[in-house]
């Protein structure tokens, strides 16, 4: 192989972690940025969770790490809105797509299809460092004189387009377009690679039906990025337009500060069509890639094979072509034709059929299972319990009529909270608990760490979002600075102090991750190559990252990767003595292959 | 006051958490097998109690929750459309309760069930045409009747039209207030733009003064509603994205700058109806003892609540977005008549043109 000949060429320090080609270590990358992206967005949760608990109280927290945006120590309201606004982009975008997927996408497609690296070493290294330098100028706004971006993640204009709506809009505006841009091309060219590594790099053998299940999330998942992130980066540029050089796609008859202003014609409807173009299957850009980890997790640890194996792949191939055409949901009052509103609830409830026909399934695999309650089995398990308590009330917000009175309430952050936000970070975590050992030279994490920080962040997450269904069935909006205007929102201050009371204590949880995590990376214990009996590739390649993955040949497969307590008509085991068939074992005399 | 010292506490607890983490681990140092931070049957054990335990606490949560917050919900619908809104509302709320208590028992009691023990075998069960089959069709039909009568109800709601001779009302939306304009004796709101907002001549709206049908035109800041009549409400932004949200009435619409969006109710139950309303009453109550426990703190913001209809906004606006709202009023048709005769019209207030 051609390939395996580049491979010994001398590494210097500067190639071999900074800019590495190495999928493994591109990996590494993406994982920690994501996590130091994630712990600043949750850190910015916390800070205005405090202020709605405590409105207007005066606190030597927000004195120290908000400066002049918290004169006397009490938050001022345009840096709440900046707040929530940047929270939002980043844990969606920055945590969730990129450190979720950009992690796992790399780690696991080539060492599970059985490739020696992706495709384009080099283009994966390139969305990397764009991804980089997104992060870094996302981060340099917070420092713009005015402000960052204060709009809401969803920057709908004018709010975001006229600097004299709000000083977000100023400088800190265009950072966040220009940064959202550059993370739009990272992502382009990360899922362009996964693409075309899972179509042409498979091993011998490996064919689309025998591939585990989070090939088969991050390959869907990549074609949704491809076909709905290009539409974002239009609307960001449109939008850039309007705000610089006084075009008028998003802008009509606007009257602001004494004056009006030129704009004709534009409608800001046209910007939320484009927005959630994106921004809906983006929902499905988070969450199916944690889907497959959990599939994957969940089957390994209930030692039985993830149950319904096709109809899962038909029900993320329905997921996919669903999300994108249910994005009107978002806008059943945003004065669109009530004609398209009618369509959108016809999608939107049809894409809980797939979604229920998984939960199903997940919770087939775990009967009578031999369950192993490793911490990446719990996260899985959590995260199909959160998926189910987020994913209904959908049920009630995809139905236009029932929109109209709970539309961009709490209810709409709750409902998103538990079903893309806690469930895809669940994912994320069984992931690294998972393959920590694949990531990290075979060292294991603390097992008893992680059930500390599972518990506690299971308990503290329904803590945070439950009550928060019934703040929202009691009217109150979101992205209100403090309820206090309304006395028919008084009784629920209560609810307010209790929910921030158990993010704190979430995100207390989230330390023990931190620590365990580090101190895992250098001083945790090496477990066997295969520590938890897993059929799949990756754990066939040395527990020292080599590049090329294997030192010999690429082993072939025989089999899919689900073939856990496989046993002959007799009963007895199809290798005598263990529970588990990996990929590579020939299909045995008298043995069918059974990749339903 | 409180915050400091709670801040306090919770980085105690946090400390807390980090030094018993080292001293977990410090307790494992002992057992140094490859393979110990993998799940063993004591793990799976407690893990699995503790599943089975967490079931408990989501249906503790969902009781403690419906229990203590279940009062502070909206209270009844006050417009036609609404009691048809809460019906569908709660027998969505039927169905999902009965799917989260079910699947939720079934995911963490198989969790608890079925941990794992050294030796056991698990049943390798890779799919049930039968079974996809029936968890399929489950959803299918349930979602359909639930999609046909959502779409009913949206079809009438979204139904704009002039029959039963609507009450014609403009709501104007600007950074961080409302306002409200009717259409005076003929009912006919006269044209407006924001081109033509001339402040100096109080033309705040921007209304043609060249179209006979404005001159009539009232314009409040004060919404008020008869009650039982259809209202059609036409909105307007002036700069930004604003929402016209009417919880008591089931009622939301965005206010597009460039546009001109549309909702209709029929107002139901007057203010002093409401006021009325037990649940209302004991509302008022609760909140009113928060409130003198605040005016006894020196808070500014305490004077005993009445209960009234509200309009708030809910798109973000800006930096007041929080405090953008406008009262509503509803009351017996003649006395809204009266009302509306006492008010100043657009032809009375506009100072002429220099």
């Amino acid at each position: 192989m051609a390939h395996a000949a580049e491979h010994h060429h001398k590494e210097t320090f500067i190639t071999k972690y900074i800019f590495s080609q190495d999928h493994k270590m591109i990996a590494k990358q993406y994982l920690i940025t994501g996590l130091i992206m994630g712990a600043i967005g949750i850190a910015m949760s916390l800070l205005f969770r405090m202020q709605l608990a405590w409105p207007g109280e005066s606190s030597a927290v927000f004195s120290a790490l908000l400066g002049k945006w918290a004169p006397d120590g009490v938050m001022d309201a345009d840096i709440y809105l900046a707040l929530v606004t940047i929270h939002g982009t980043i844990m969606v975008f920055f945590v969730l797509t990129a450190g979720l997927s950009g992690t796992f996408s790399n780690l696991l497609i080539p060492l599970q299809i059985g490739a020696r690296d992706m495709a384009s070493g080099f283009l994966n290294m390139l969305s990397y460092w764009l991804f980089f330098i997104s992060c870094a100028i996302m981060l340099g706004s917070l420092f713009a004189e005015a402000g960052p971006a204060a709009a809401g993640w969803t920057v709908y204009p004018p709010l975001s387009a006229l600097p004299q709506a709000q000083p977000g809009s100023g400088m800190g505006m265009t950072l966040w377009l220009v940064s959202m841009a550059i993370f739009i091309a990272s992502s382009l060219l990360g899922s362009l690679n996964y693409i075309v590594t899972v179509l042409n790099l498979r091993t011998k053998g490996m064919t689309m039906t025998r591939m585990p299940l989070t090939i088969w999330a991050f390959f869907v998942t990549a074609i949704i990025g491809v076909v709905s992130f290009p539409v974002l980066l239009s609307a960001a540029l449109l939008l850039l337009m309007d705000r610089s050089f006084g075009t008028s796609f998003f802008l009509s008859d606007i009257f602001i500060q004494g004056e009006v202003l030129h704009y004709q014609g534009g409608s800001p409807v046209l910007y939320e069509h484009l927005f959630w173009f994106l921004g809906h299957p983006e929902v499905y850009i988070v969450l199916l890639p944690a889907l497959g980890i959990t599939s994957e997790v969940m089957s390994t640890n209930a030692r039985k094979p993830i149950f319904g194996y096709r109809a899962m792949i038909a029900s993320i191939l329905g997921i996919a072509f669903l999300s994108t055409i249910v994005w009107g949901h978002h806008m059943f009052v945003s004065g669109m034709n009530p004609f398209l509103g009618s369509v959108f609830t016809f999608t939107t409830l049809l894409i809980a059929i797939p979604s229920a026909v998984k939960a199903f399934n997940y919770i087939t695999t775990l009967w009578k299972g031999n369950l192993q309650l490793n911490p990446a089995m719990l996260f899985s398990i959590g995260l199909v319990s959160t998926f189910i308590t987020g994913g209904l009330t959908g049920i009630i917000l995809g139905d236009s009529t029932l929109d109209i009175n709970v539309h961009d309430t709490y209810f709409v952050v709750a409902h998103f909270h538990l079903v893309m936000g806690i469930s895809a970070l669940y994912g994320l975590f069984a992931g690294v608990y998972h393959w920590f050992p694949k990531l990290f030279q075979g060292r294991l994490m603390n097992k008893n760490l992680g059930y500390i920080h599972f518990w506690v962040t299971a308990v503290a997450s329904y803590g945070v979002f439950f009550p928060m269904h019934f703040v929202g069935m009691a009217g109150v909006p979101r992205r209100y600075y403090e309820n206090t205007a309304f006395p028919m929102f008084d009784e629920l201050a209560d609810v307010q102090v209790l929910m921030t009371v158990f993010a704190l204590i979430a995100a207390a949880a989230q330390l023990v991750f931190v620590y365990n995590f580090i101190h895992s990376i250098f001083y945790g214990k090496r477990g066997e190559q295969n520590p938890w009996k897993s059929n799949t590739l990756e754990w066939t390649t040395p527990t020292e990252h080599i590049h090329g993955n294997w030192p010999g040949e690429i082993p072939e497969v025989h089999r899919w990767s689900y073939d856990y307590s496989k046993t002959y008509e007799d009963g007895s085991y199809i290798i005598e003595g263990q529970d588990f068939v990996p990929q590579t074992v020939p299909l045995q005399p008298n043995e069918e292959e059974l990749n339903h | 006051m409180t915050t400091p010292l709670i801040l306090a506490v919770l980085v105690l607890v946090a400390i807390a958490i980090w030094q018993l983490a080292k001293i977990f681990e410090l307790s494992q140092m002992g057992a140094d097998r490859a393979n110990d931070q993998i799940a063993n049957d004591s793990d799976n054990k407690y893990n699995g109690y503790l599943l089975f335990a967490f079931l408990v606490f989501i249906y503790g949560i969902t009781i403690f929750s419906f229990a203590k917050y279940g009062k502070m919900l909206l209270p009844m619908p006050a417009s036609e459309h609404g009691v048809d809104y809460d019906r569908l509302m709660w027998i969505s709320f039927a169905i999902i309760f009965f799917v989260q208590t079910v699947t939720q028992f079934l995911l963490h009691y198989f969790g608890y069930k079925y941990r794992g023990e050294k030796g056991k075998k698990a049943l390798f069960y890779a799919d049930n045409d039968k079974l996809e089959f029936i968890w399929t069709i489950i959803p299918v039909i349930v979602l359909a009747s639930l999609i046909l009568y959502g779409l009913y109800s949206w079809v009438n709601i979204m139904d704009i039209n002039d029959e039963d001779d609507p009450l014609v009302v403009e709501l104007y939306a600007q950074q961080f207030n409302w306002t409200a304009r009717y259409g005076g004796d003929d009912n006919v709101l006269g044209d407006a733009s924001v081109r033509l907002i001339d402040i100096n001549s109080a033309n705040v709206l921007g209304l043609d003064s060249g179209d006979p049908n404005g001159a009539d035109d009232v314009i409040v800041k004060e919404l008020h509603l008869p009650v039982g009549r259809k209202v059609n409400f036409f909105m307007r932004s002036q700069d930004v994205l604003h929402s016209a949200y009417m919880p008591h009435f089931r009622a939301q619409m965005n206010c597009v700058p460039g546009m001109v969006t549309q909702f209709s109710f029929t107002p139901t139950v007057t203010t002093e109806e409401m006021r009325l309303q037990p649940e209302i009453v004991d509302k008022v109550k609760r909140t009113n003892v928060l409130r003198a426990a605040r005016a006894a703190e020196g808070d500014p913001n305490s004077d005993p609540w009445e209960f009234d209809y509200v309009l708030l906004c809910n798109k973000i606006c800006g930096k007041s977005h929080y405090n953008m709202q406008m009262k509503i009023i509803v009351e017996s048709e003649e006395d809204f008549n009266k009302w509306l005769k006492e008010q100043k019209t657009f032809g009375e207030t506009v100072t002429a043109l220099p």
